[in-house]
């Protein structure tokens, strides 16, 4: 049975008259990385804090692990680690110091702690500075840090919140191995972001969040497929004359041809499409220069499908 | 500073207790405050008074002033100029190490943004500021006990008496009660640390308060008595009841508790604190000392007041930190 590791049925968080959460039905399987992804403001961190029982919901239901995190916080703390937006550290303690604190908190001591910490600070890559004190920490090293202190409890849910802010292009690359890497261990997770480009590598699905609510839910693949009409954006340079244009058009799945100068060809579909594009080329008698495709950027179907909106909202 | 009515959970069953994790707190906070440089500054401070102060005293009683009784206890309160005497001292640096050690203690947290991270663990917000609160007493208690040891100390050593058990009795109150009143300035600075973000505010915010106490609310409180029962001329009975007044007021100020505490137990002819009548005295022999349990009794509304500031205070804090908003 696939029970799923975190469930929330019209959870609803409002302060005075802003609703920062607005009736949120969401489910995160197990072993899954979900990606929360939204503009600033849009209730991200909000609901975070709602699953792990850190802010009460003003209604509905938050069951994480098969636990209410308001009634039963502390058996929700122990299995669900969670790294908050720009984690602090105690400064003057070593990476080690830090982690013992957490560790200790956890009601995890002696030989055990050793272990734990050890084998974290492995996980991590940071066992060579394992005795220095924080405050010489890189925000690279310090955001492993962070989920070295998440990864003591052993977790069987990692909640990060923007984990990738703040860190240039090489920290986030290797940051998107460590959470594969956790993936792989069993670990489920979900994390937010407000730069989609940068986490829809990892994420299995992703939320889009909007004003409190999810408005689009699902793969990558899946919510580019029904925002953008077609997922796949297929870049072709050929030459070919008019012939091949008729021919590209008349391939199964394709939505859209448009032809950008004499031979480059930007072609939108419902599926992988290169190979049928190829050989069209060739059998329109073109010569194929080149071939690639893009894989479909969240920014994008997030912008798309606000412009879709508005002119919905125009025309109404 | 945001706030907003939730996670209040008093009256509802909780899962676990309110305490674990506490004395994981309590570890990590203590050994924070011994090896600060902040607290290490403080005490080299309170060591160096007491040293000097008791070695001045100490040379006084050997000279032969101050009698041949509770010579120890003497050591406490004797001044030779041009330094006050050390409970004098006392009266002013006990807040101050009190406040020192509390000041930064909850939103320094938020400061360094680690408060998210330790409320994720499984651990009550109750956990943390109790934690706090016992390290920061702890590393109070500490430092004051090593002190009393070191006075102990230069006692045997410079006057060649140990001291008697009375005097021993009477001197570990003290300890007891100062002790105390560390604690009422330690809850003031932590609950300055929860109402306002700023360490700075929070320090200056409670050294203001620790000299409006300390300079001023001695002149008010002789005021209010003043204008509150005005004395009509020749009128005895009236007069009593305006210091009376004036005297319960003065003891809304911790400063004066703990002075009038300073008073009695280590100085055991002191019979009765405030106003005494003739009457009160008929079967007294004046001068003869009290015995330690007597004092202990008379000094016991100061102890137990002090003890109820600081609960008072602690639960005020406790009560805002549980509603605070943690998101850093
Ligand atoms: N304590 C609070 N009081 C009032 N409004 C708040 C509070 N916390 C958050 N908000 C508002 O709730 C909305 C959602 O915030 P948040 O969940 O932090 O967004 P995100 O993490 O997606 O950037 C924002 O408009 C924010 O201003
Ligand atoms: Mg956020």
């Amino acid at each position: 049975m696939d029970e799923p590791v975190v469930e929330c049925r019209d959870l609803t968080k409002q302060y005075g008259s802003l609703l920062a959460v607005d009736h949120l039905n969401l489910t995160v399987h197990k072993g899954e990385i979900f990606g929360l992804l939204g503009p600033n403001g849009a209730g991200k961190t909000t609901t975070i804090l709602m699953l792990l029982g850190l802010t009460e919901p003003t209604s509905g239901s938050v069951r994480v692990i098969g636990l209410d995190p308001a009634r039963q916080p502390l058996s929700v703390k122990s299995r669900v680690g969670h790294l908050p937006d720009q984690v602090g550290f105690y400064d003057g303690l070593t990476a080690r110091e830090n982690l013992s604190y957490i560790a200790k908190l956890n009601g995890i001591r002696g030989k055990e702690m050793q272990d734990r910490i050890r084998t974290a600070l492995d996980q991590v890559g940071l066992s060579d500075v394992a005795d220095r004190p924080v405050r010489t920490f890189s925000r690279g090293m310090r955001q492993r840090l962070g989920v070295a202190e998440v990864l003591i409890k052993r977790p069987q849910l990692i909640i990060m919140d923007e984990p990738t802010l703040a860190l240039d292009p090489e920290a986030v690359r290797e940051f998107l191995d460590l959470i594969r890497r956790l993936k792989e261990d069993g670990i489920t997770i979900m994390l937010s972001s407000h730069l989609l480009h940068q986490v829809q590598a990892v994420c299995d699905r992703v939320g889009l969040f909007h004003k409190g609510r999810m408005v689009l839910e699902g793969t990558v693949g899946e919510l580019a497929q029904r925002v953008l009409g077609g997922a796949y954006r297929i870049h072709l340079e050929a030459d070919g004359g008019t012939a091949l244009d008729e021919a590209l058009r008349c391939l199964p799945d394709v939505v859209q041809v448009t032809r950008d100068g004499a031979r480059t060809y930007h072609i939108e579909a419902r599926s992988d499409l290169r190979a049928d594009v190829a050989r069209a080329v060739v059998e329109a008698g073109g010569r194929l220069l080149a071939l690639s495709s893009d894989i479909p950027r969240l920014d994008e179907v997030y912008t798309r499908y606000f412009q879709k909106e508005a002119t919905y909202a125009a025309a109404a | 500073m945001q706030q907003q009515p939730e996670t209040l959970t008093l009256g509802r069953q909780r899962e676990g207790s309110p305490w674990t994790g506490l004395w994981a707190v309590v570890a990590k906070e203590m050994a924070d405050h011994l090896t600060s440089v902040r607290m290490l500054i403080l005490e080299a401070l309170i060591i160096l008074t007491a040293a000097g102060t008791v070695y001045a005293a100490s040379q006084s009683l050997r000279d032969g002033f101050g009698g041949d009784t509770f010579l120890f206890l003497k050591l406490f309160t004797t001044a030779r100029e041009p330094l006050p005497a050390f409970v004098g001292f006392l009266g002013l640096l006990v807040p101050l190490l009190g406040i020192a050690l509390a000041f930064d203690s909850v939103n320094g947290e938020f400061n360094q943004r680690t408060i998210s991270k330790v409320l994720a663990q499984p651990i009550y917000r109750d956990a943390l500021l109790f934690g706090k609160f016992l390290a920061g007493l702890g590393a109070l208690a500490l430092t004051l006990t090593s002190i009393w040891l070191l006075i102990v100390g230069m006692g045997l050593l410079r006057l060649g008496v140990p001291p008697t058990g009375e005097e021993v009795v009477r001197s570990l109150w003290f300890l007891l009660v100062t002790i105390f009143y560390g604690g009422v300035w330690l809850a003031l600075a932590m609950l300055f640390s929860i109402v306002f973000r700023q360490p700075a505010t929070a320090a200056l915010a409670s050294l203001a308060v620790w000299l409006f106490f300390t300079a001023f609310w001695g002149i008010i409180a002789s005021l209010l008595a003043n204008l509150l029962r005005p004395v009509p001329l020749g009128d005895p009975l009236a007069l009593i009841d305006q210091v009376q007044l004036e005297l319960a007021l003065a003891r809304i100020s911790p400063n004066t508790l703990f002075t009038e505490v300073a008073l009695a137990t280590l100085n055991p002819t002191v019979r009765s604190l405030g106003l005494v009548l003739p009457i009160q005295l008929h079967n007294a022999v004046l001068g003869t000392p009290l015995p330690a349990t007597q004092s202990m009794l008379l000094t016991w509304p100061h102890a137990t007041g002090l003890i109820a500031a600081t609960i008072v205070l602690f639960a005020l804090g406790y009560v805002l930190f549980q509603r605070q908003e943690i998101r850093a």
